[in-house]
């Protein structure tokens, strides 16, 4: 018995060494709707500021916590990053997050590819990582561009301002940053779900769409049930019941009470899910 | 044994399980729980009055712990309502007790819903003897506990109407153990003509809107309070039968008292004593009960200044009095879950120390909230409790002093108090958060502003500010309203809990240089001023809230020299450990668990990656591939039956074998896509396993091409190789790409190639590498003539360094033109192998086909050496010569005169393959 663990592999081939997280970030970039996908994270603030630019100021945009948004969004570069969030969290970087995760290992099942990368072999519990790691950096790098974008754009229309909020004080534009940092890492704690569930389904079918479909699906189901208040005790369970917790850092001072129980709902359904992709990817009959 | 379960029967199984337990879970969430109480409604009679001889029917309603009986007796709890309120108003508190173990009695006050007599106030005469006859009735209940004859174990608890009616109780009847009044009041005609200089009620500021919505409350309970029949017109009618309209079921000497000081705005010495008698304040040196008091800091009706005048007076007499503030009340409702969380545990500590007699003595440590924020998912204000070891008052354990200053001013009297400042919605029910969302307006010229600098620190005021103003009137007179604005640095302004003291100023100089300064008492307020914020007194002279002169004047407001210090009481209080901090916890605990199960799952991995066998069989040491007893079974079809070969150095071996034969999930198997049901391959003596490092020394074409149909052909083998991870120059990329024969196409996207090129692309990839064994799965499919002929050299040549290569194949040609060695399959099963050139070889078979083949069959039939004569068809024969020469079997026939139209040698490959595919090769599926 030995412990070579490389024991009659080809020269040169060592597990460990498959599939460099270099090659699957260029593999994945080297595919159109990665590229569009971040090109639409830059788009989407330019629109808005170009549709703001429209804005006659005359009309009334309906009023209540939205409408204060965005009367506060062409206040400085800070409220125009907070309101490009705003508008995108609750399905845009959903769809991009579902879209980087659910594609990934599901389009190479559909194309065929898949059972070469098995017969390299890449180990499964190393491919699924690092299509997983993969796949979470390009949903960063969406969350990134998106805000970064908004942030450049809009201080240099707007100014660079402290971010003003209807629930609370204005924040000093330093203070206002690090709160806009953390709004975007527990959006992207968020979103860990529908990445989980994503790829979950990207591990289970070779229809590409129907993973990315099915997670988009799932959050939008949720969604739905946690408005019907009915429910109760049981929309606390739901993984978008805290989705929106992040409002309470705009508030002085920070609420990080709902935040910490998102984070907590958002960690759990994620391991789950990533659990039972490995679980099950290291388990099935590729047959496709 | 059952038999085993189809792929889809257990996925339904599964989903419908999944689907069963999330049904589950919903109906045990919103089912309602099983009470553990049950209650009884009953109308009793009692006699009341100042002779207690006016008899007056109560609607009650007494809920019963489950287990409650004569012989198992618990305490009880008397539960009053709010004004217009009637027992199902507290029906929620009612089961909050009653599950805590006590019997609670919840009864309609007189004058509303469905009990008799008239509106009172809590009269000690009326509502509060009313009450002495319940306690009465418990007292006669077998299941109450009893301290003596006639004296049950009861405390009392209520809020506002009903904490009024607490503490009179309390001061009233000897036998109340315990009583917990919640924003409540210490002197009615105070809080309803409030004064902030420290003058009676008859000076007073009448509280106009709150006291008419109280009245207009009591004048209508006839109409309100009815319950389910209150849209039944004659029912309406029935209970207001005889009211009069004007006060409807107020008693008359409280009508008429409310009348007066409504439409003078001023209150005369009857009035004031007619509502002083139902003031707890007369009897607080009498309360005997230990008292937990609770007051609202969002409460412009009974501020937390009537808490405190409560707290002092009970605790004169030594009687335990514990306070606590909650951020709600008249204006703010219950407040927020924190709050209503801390207020029961320290009811429920209070009862069941001071009525049940369980529990530790509760400390009568002071504790209170303030706002920290907003809560994102409901909208609320959150908020953070605080506790200090005793009650310090409205005085703060510590002061802070903010100099404001700023001119006298000259502010206006706006004609019948019209337009009004706004800085509270009494009975608009309470957004907490419409304090912070500015309906606090000043109106200019109808106000004057002192200011401070901006604070360097941040400041926690816990109580009552003071500050000194002076004013002058031309008419000697003035109401004003003194208010504390918190101002951030963008200059909103906000005002805690919308809370202003009126202030009532006679005397007056007509010239402000002759003012002298008053001290005005702010009300109590919890709130925090952050640095950078300043404060600002505004003395407004209008509030909509209280009646103002009618009269137009222009007074002047000034402080004491220009500027003068505001006294903010302070409390720094230790923070009540919120129960959330807990999940902070739970999420560091679950990262951690997350990370340590991480760890373990890598590690046990580990070991058992380790731990496999990775010894080398060693017979098989040399050989590519070698397969022994493969079988794989799909849920109850069997894809390979037994398969067992080998493919030895400088061999191509073919696996040949009609569609569905199950030679493509043999390959599958090779490749560790797939696991067998049973069975073991080698490939170089190492056992095979998904995964198995060794597959790097296998290349491969299974079931057709996979590539990324965006990258062109050269791309595509370039972005395989890098997951491979091995040396760039290993690749040998250039031979791969010659084999591929493509040309400069190989910079197309793949997306635009033919099948068969492809297919060349594809073989080129399997051969990336030079790997010792190729796999290749019908590698000519979509190949033309030329190219087909191109790929057998190719194949040829490559098995003849030490290399080898298995090709499958449904083509008999191509198996026999191509390989060195074929495995013929067929229904998951070997039915042939060997050298190709000995299977192929000729068969001691021939097919003649004659003129008459039964007479052949005759003839040959005699024939010694010849085995067999199979007729097929009429005139085709298949004859097993078994060592007779041809030519002799053709001499024998000819010689019988029987035509021999054509001799054809068999081959026995062909023989034992057509034999397969004739049988029948449709329907057999792909394997």
């Amino acid at each position: 018995m030995t412990t070579d663990v490389q024991a009659g592999a080809a020269p040169g081939y060592r597990a460990a060494r498959t599939l460099p997280i270099r090659a699957e970030w260029r593999r994945q970039w080297s595919r159109a709707r990665t590229r569009w996908a971040l090109g639409l994270m830059v788009l989407l603030p330019l629109i808005i500021l170009v549709a703001f630019q429209f804005d006659n100021g005359g009309d009334d945009n309906g009023g209540g916590e939205f409408g204060s948004l965005i009367d506060l969004a062409t206040s400085g570069g800070l409220n125009f990053t907070l309101f490009c969030l705003y508008v995108s969290a609750t399905f845009l970087l959903v769809v991009a997050v579902a879209l980087f995760c659910g594609d990934t290992v599901a389009s190479e099942a559909q194309w065929g590819s898949l059972r070469y990368l098995l017969a390299v072999p890449v180990p499964r519990a190393r491919l699924v990582a690092v299509k997983l790691v993969v796949a979470l950096g390009y949903s960063g790098l969406a969350l990134l561009t998106l805000a970064g974008t908004a942030l450049a754009v809009g201080t240099a229309r707007y100014g660079w301002e402290p971010l003003r909020s209807t629930v609370a004080n204005e924040i000093a534009p330093g203070a206002g940053l690090v709160r806009l940092l953390g709004i975007l890492g527990y959006l992207a704690v968020v979103l860990l779900v529908v990445a989980g569930l994503a790829f979950l389904l990207s591990v289970s079918t070779d229809a590409p769409l129907g993973a990315v479909g099915g997670a988009v699906l799932l959050w939008i189901l949720s969604s739905i049930l946690d408005q019907i208040t009915a429910l109760g005790a049981v929309r606390d369970l739901l993984p978008t019941h805290y989705s929106t917790a992040w409002l309470g850092l705009l508030s002085t001072p920070a609420q990080f009470d709902d935040l910490v129980k998102g984070a907590i709902s958002a960690v759990v359904y994620a391991t789950l899910f990533w659990s039972l992709a490995f679980w099950r990817f290291a388990r099935k009959d590729v047959t496709s | 044994m059952s038999p085993p379960l189809s792929r889809t029967r257990r996925r339904l199984l599964a989903v419908g399980a999944v689907l069963l337990v999330l049904a589950g879970a919903v109906t045990w969430a919103v089912w309602p729980d099983d009470p553990d109480y049950r209650t009884q409604d009953a109308r009793i009679a009692v006699r009341s009055g100042p002779n207690g001889d006016e008899p007056v029917d109560l609607d009650t309603r007494l809920f019963l712990p489950d287990g409650a009986s004569a012989t198992d007796k618990v305490p009880a709890v008397l539960l009053a309502h709010g004004f217009g309120g009637t027992k199902e108003s507290t029906y929620a508190d009612a089961e909050d007790l009653a599950g805590i173990g006590y019997a609670v009695l919840t009864w309609t006050a007189r004058g509303f819903g469905r009990s008799g007599g008239q509106i009172h106030l809590d009269n000690p005469d009326y509502e509060v003897r009313d009450a002495q006859r319940l306690v009465d009735w418990l007292a006669a209940r077998p299941e109450i506990r009893t301290d003596g004859p006639g004296d049950p174990r009861v405390g009392v608890v209520g809020s506002s109407y009903g904490g009024g009616l607490a503490l009179l109780l309390a001061g009233q009847d000897p036998r109340i153990d315990a009583a917990v009044p919640m924003a409540t009041w210490h002197d009615l005609p105070s809080a309803f003509l409030p004064e902030s200089t420290g003058q009676g009620p008859v000076d007073g500021v009448f509280k106009k809107t709150w006291a008419g919505l109280f009245f207009g409350n009591g004048a209508g309970a006839g109409l309100g309070a009815l319950g389910d029949s209150a849209g039944d017109p004659a029912a309406v009618a029935g209970a207001l039968a005889g009211a009069d309209p004007a006060c409807g079921r107020f008693a008359a000497d409280v009508c008429a008292a409310y009348q007066r000081i409504a439409t003078t705005g001023r209150a005369d010495q009857a009035a004031v004593d007619l509502l002083r008698r139902s003031s707890p304040a007369t009897v607080l040196d009498r309360i005997k009960a230990p008292t937990l008091l609770v007051q609202g800091t969002a409460d412009t009706l009974f501020p937390l200044s009537e808490a405190d005048a409560n707290a002092r007076g009970i605790a004169a007499t030594g009687t335990p009095v514990r306070v606590a503030w909650f951020t709600g009340g008249h204006d703010g409702g219950d407040g927020p879950q924190s709050d209503r969380d801390r207020i029961r545990f320290l009811m429920a500590q209070w009862l069941d120390h001071y009525v049940k007699g369980t529990g530790d003595t509760p400390s009568t440590s002071f504790t209170w909230s303030r706002i920290t924020g907003f809560n994102a998912l409901d909208r609320g204000v959150v908020t953070s409790g605080y506790s200090d070891p005793a009650y310090p008052g409205l005085g703060g354990t510590g002061t802070g002093t903010v100099t404001v200053t700023g001119p006298a001013q000259p502010v206006a009297n706006p004609p019948a108090g019209n337009p009004a400042a706004i800085s509270s919605l009494p009975g608009a029910g309470g957004g907490l958060s419409s304090f912070v969302n500015g309906v606090v307006t000043d109106l200019p010229g109808q106000h004057a502003r002192f200011t401070s600098a901006p604070l360097d620190r941040p400041l926690d005021i816990v109580g009552s500010p003071t500050v000194q103003v002076r004013a002058a009137s031309p008419t000697g007179e003035a109401v004003l309203f003194v208010k504390l604005y918190d101002v951030d640095p963008a200059g909103v302004a906000t005002l805690s809990s919308g809370l202003v003291a009126p202030v009532r100023l006679t005397g007056l100089p007509a010239e402000i240089g002759a003012a002298q300064p008053v001290s005005v008492t702010l009300p109590a307020i919890v709130h925090r001023v952050e640095a950078g914020h300043t404060l600002r007194i505004a003395v407004a002279t209008s509030d909509q809230a209280f009646a103002t002169p009618a009269q137009p004047t222009v007074y002047t407001v000034a402080v004491p020299g220009d500027a003068t210090a505001v006294t903010l009481p302070t409390v720094p209080g230790e923070p009540i450990a919120s129960p959330q901090v807990i999940w902070r916890y739970v999420l560091v605990g679950l990262l951690a668990a997350i990370a340590v199960g991480l760890v373990v799952v890598v590690l046990v991995v580990r070991r058992r990656r380790n731990r496999h066998d990775t010894s080398v069989h060693p017979e098989y040491a040399d050989v590519p591939l070698r397969v022994d007893g493969l079988r794989k079974v799909y849920g109850d079809f069997v894809a390979v039956d037994r398969v067992d070969f080998e493919v030895r150095r400088g061999q191509v071996v073919g696996l040949l074998g009609p569609n569905g034969a199950g030679k493509t999930t043999t390959l599958r198997v090779l490749m560790g896509l797939t696991k067998p049901t049973e069975g073991q391959v080698h490939v170089f003596g190492h056992p095979l396993v998904p995964g198995s490092p060794v597959l790097s020394r296998i290349g491969a074409l299974v079931e057709g091409p996979g590539f990324l149909p965006h990258l062109s052909g050269l791309a595509n083998l370039r972005a395989y190789w890098a997951a491979t991870g091995r040396p760039e120059a290993d690749a040998q990329l250039d031979r791969a790409l010659e084999i591929a024969g493509l040309g400069e196409s190989v910079h197309r996207r793949v997306k635009t190639y033919s099948h068969g090129m492809r297919q060349r692309l594809a073989i080129a990839q399997a051969m990336l590498g030079l790997p010792e064994l190729l796999v290749l799965d019908e590698p000519t499919d979509g190949l033309d003539p030329p190219q087909i002929a191109e790929m057998r050299r190719v194949l040829k040549r490559y098995a003849t360094d030490g290399r080898a290569v298995l090709v499958s194949s449904h083509l008999l040609a191509e198996v026999e033109q191509t390989c060195t060695h074929v495995v013929v399959v067929n229904k998951g099963a070997i039915v042939a192998s060997g050298q190709v050139d000995e299977i192929v070889g000729e068969s001691p078979s021939v097919q003649i086909e004659v003129s008459d083949a039964g007479a052949a069959a005759g003839v040959l039939g005699q024939l010694a050496g010849v085995h067999s004569v199979a007729v097929d068809g009429d005139r085709q024969l298949v004859v097993d010569t078994n060592g007779t020469a041809r030519s002799e079997v053709v001499a024998e026939l000819v010689r019988a005169g029987i035509g021999v139209e054509r001799v054809v040698p068999r081959r026995r490959l062909e023989d034992a393959f057509l034999a397969l595919v004739g049988e029948s090769s449709s329907g057999s599926g792909d394997r």
